[in-house]
């Protein structure tokens, strides 16, 4: 789950990280009184969507005036915002978020993710901030530290000062960086985060004495270091124990669809073909787009009941995949491992009678007492086509559906 | 032969008197393996269907003997289990669960280093070798023990119903299977496809492997940097989610393609975990792709013909 940069905002002022005291905007009569308490500007604003590269779409902007942030806010609010990460069909701009405009003599990039081949939660430095790290990785790999973190332990100090002294954070910024280092990853590790990122973070001074002034920032002090932008991901499976952490993430960017799907447990992803799929286990849902693709079609999603694949799931699924006008011809591909094929089948029988069927079926049945599923299917009297295995039923998906979409 | 287990191989159940525990226990007794005991806290001295529960781990192991357990806890708890499991001196852990916080894994990781404690999964169906009327076998998972036989292919795979059709697709062929092992589907794996290949490759009952992968991750690039450096056993890999959008998780935990634009040709950056990273990182080291998962049997029946 994606959070908003207020949010992660809010969360990381609860971890001692220094970030700026802002107003959340959701309508153009609010500008005013959010604006009011945060100084007499410059203020900065920013749209708030779950998607990187707003900065280059437009969604984030100095203004001078409230009514410079009104013309601005209007004409963002209740609109897609497309950035090189939305897709071309953008997301939904809700609210967006308003801090003074401050100017920093250096910008950082910081962050804290799961590295996969080791196992082990890395802090990632670069002393080049503002920019994208991916390309960063692929010019000037070298310009990029990283570190692992022992997760039961979290950052030790000496591991936070090898960072900061690797960045040119030395002198009077040396404290505040290894603070600000091994806050970062016990708000990764607490939070149960997938990602934590603070691209840029800002140096404000390199001197003490000219940071942000004490209230603005860290309690009872001046900050030299300023977390501009805040990205987080918290992870699903920790949902029972980060509750009140999810409970505040904004899920307005999931379909009716995806919503419904998540509710009976089932994983569906709307995609741009023709051929709905109806598939038990992930990876043969994925094994199944592949084929569908291979053979001339475009899956329309990708769709996995469960390995169970109980009625109420099959009936849910089909409700779904039905649900999408694009839709021309639903695949059914179920392998019967545990699950006994006749069962399935009169789940789909079942299904198809309390949803109704408008579009072409084409069912491919597989495993456990397979002769009695296939007899199911065949008594129920239900108009459908019948496949032998994986490439018959791509094959008679595809030519139903017309070829490609 | 096989790897990882055979019919001696003593296992236990954590988790053996929730609905799953249960039902699965006894599906493994019947396909001939051992299930000498299983642990529920509070429930030790009772019995699910013969089989005697313990209260621990240690309490098992003492009793029984058992080198091996298969675990069914919930995701919250599962993580501990792991951990009692290998405090108890198990060696061999097969964990089933799904859902378990990425970081839970993460201190697992760190707490199994060093220790020789092996687990596989979680999130994956466990661990099967074959067996028929002649030879025992011993399966210590959730997959149909039906649909395998035992043979000379090691199976390796990410995916749950996907294996089980590849197995299918060889049986139907008369190809048998050495052991088929399922590594699961999230992020933090305990065991990686090179450490099963390294077991099948010293494996004298495997004469070739089948790998079944998916997008997300490194795991495959890595199998792909084993099979170049080792020149091991013919090894044939299915690689799914070609169709896959970027920045979506596909069903399984760890299957989403993450990071921006993909890689110029001839970077050795990471893929992000795309589909054609890999099939391109195992192309170039000699893995023998297969296109099609209706083609995995067919492949293998030609190659090994």
């Amino acid at each position: 789950m994606k959070l908003h940069e207020f949010q992660a905002k809010r969360r990381m002022e609860s971890f001692g990280l220094p970030v700026l005291k802002g107003a959340v905007i959701d309508s153009v009569q609010s500008v005013a009184g959010a604006l009011a308490p945060l100084g007499p500007g410059p203020w900065v604003l920013k749209a708030q969507i779950h998607a990187g590269g707003r900065g280059k779409a437009g969604g984030v902007r100095v203004v001078r005036t409230v009514d410079e942030a009104k013309s601005f806010v209007s004409g963002l609010l209740d609109r897609p915002l497309v950035t090189h990460q939305t897709g071309p069909e953008g997301l939904m701009v809700r609210s967006l978020i308003a801090e003074p405009a401050v100017t920093v003599k250096r910008e950082l990039y910081a962050a804290v993710a799961i590295n996969r081949k080791t196992g082990r939660p890395t802090l990632i430095v670069s002393g080049e901030g503002g920019v994208d790290i991916e390309t960063l990785a692929a010019t000037s790999p070298e310009k990029i530290i990283r570190v692992e973190v022992d997760p039961w332990r979290g950052l030790d100090a000496f591991q936070a000062r090898d960072v900061a002294f690797a960045v040119g954070l030395g002198g009077d910024l040396l404290r505040d960086s290894v603070r600000f280092f091994q806050n970062l990853v016990k708000l990764f590790l607490e939070s149960d985060a997938g990602l934590v990122e603070v691209n840029p973070l800002g140096i404000l001074s390199e001197k003490g004495g000219g940071g942000l002034p004490g209230g603005e920032c860290l309690p009872g002090g001046e900050c030299l270091l300023l977390a501009m932008d805040a990205k987080m991901t918290i992870d699903d499976n920790a949902a029972f124990r980060q509750g009140d952490l999810l409970k505040g993430a904004d899920t307005a960017d999931l379909s009716e669809a995806e919503r419904r799907a998540a509710a009976v447990g089932i994983s569906y992803i709307r995609l741009d073909g023709s051929i709905g799929c109806l598939v038990n286990g992930a990876g043969l849902a994925m094994a199944t787009m592949d084929i569908i693709k291979l053979h001339g079609g475009d899956p329309a999603n990708f769709l996995d009941v469960g390995g169970g694949a109980s009625v109420t799931q099959v009936t849910e699924a089909f409700k779904i995949i039905l649900s999408d006008p694009r839709v021309r011809v639903v695949l059914v591909n179920i392998f019967g491992g545990i699950m006994k094929c006749d069962v399935i089948a009169e789940g789909i029988v079942q299904a198809v009678k309390t949803t109704g069927l408008d579009r072409p079926l084409v069912v491919r049945l597989e495993g456990n007492r397979v002769q009695e599923g296939r007899a199911v299917l065949a008594a129920s009297g239900l108009q459908m086509t019948s496949a032998t295995d994986l490439a018959d039923a791509a094959q008679k998906a595809v030519a139903l559906a017309g070829g490609r979409s | 032969m096989s790897i990882l287990i055979d019919s001696n191989t003593r296992v236990i159940v954590q988790g053996i008197t929730g609905a799953a525990g249960s039902f699965h226990a006894k599906g493994c007794r019947d396909y001939g393996t051992q299930i000498v005991g299983g642990v529920t806290p509070g429930k030790g001295g009772s019995r699910v269907d013969e089989i005697p529960v313990f209260n621990t781990v240690k309490d098992a192991v003492k009793s029984t003997g058992a080198s091996a357990t298969l675990i069914f806890v919930p995701p919250p708890f599962a993580a501990d289990a792991i951990l009692e499991a290998a405090d108890g001196g198990i060696r061999l852990i097969f964990c089933i669960t799904e859902g378990i916080p990425v970081l839970d894994m993460a201190r697992v990781m760190g707490a199994l280093r060093g220790t020789g404690v092996r687990l596989i999964g979680p999130n994956g169906p466990g661990v099967i070798t074959p067996g028929d009327a002649d030879r025992p076998g011993c399966k210590a998972g959730i997959m149909p023990g039906y649909i395998h036989r035992p043979g000379r292919i090691g199976v390796v795979s990410r995916s749950g119903t996907l294996t089980y059709e590849a197995v299918w697709q060889l049986s139907q062929r008369g190809l048998g299977q050495s052991t088929v092992v399922g590594i699961g589907g999230d992020p933090i794996a305990g065991s990686s496809f090179v450490d099963i290949l390294d077991l099948f490759q010293k494996d004298p009952g495997t004469d070739a492997v089948l790998m079944l992968g998916e997008i997300g991750g490194s795991a495959e690039e890595e199998a792909a940097a084993y099979f170049k450096k080792n020149k091991t056993k013919p090894l044939f890999a299915f690689i799914a989610g070609r169709t896959a959008p970027p920045g979506k998780r596909m069903g399984h935990a760890g299957a989403i393609i993450e990071g921006g634009p993909r890689p110029a040709k001839g970077s050795d950056r990471p893929s992000g975990g795309s589909a054609d990273g890999k099939r391109a990182a195992l192309t170039a080291a000699g893995v023998r792709l297969i296109d099609s998962p209706a083609n995995m049997g067919e492949t293998l029946l030609r190659a090994l013909k």
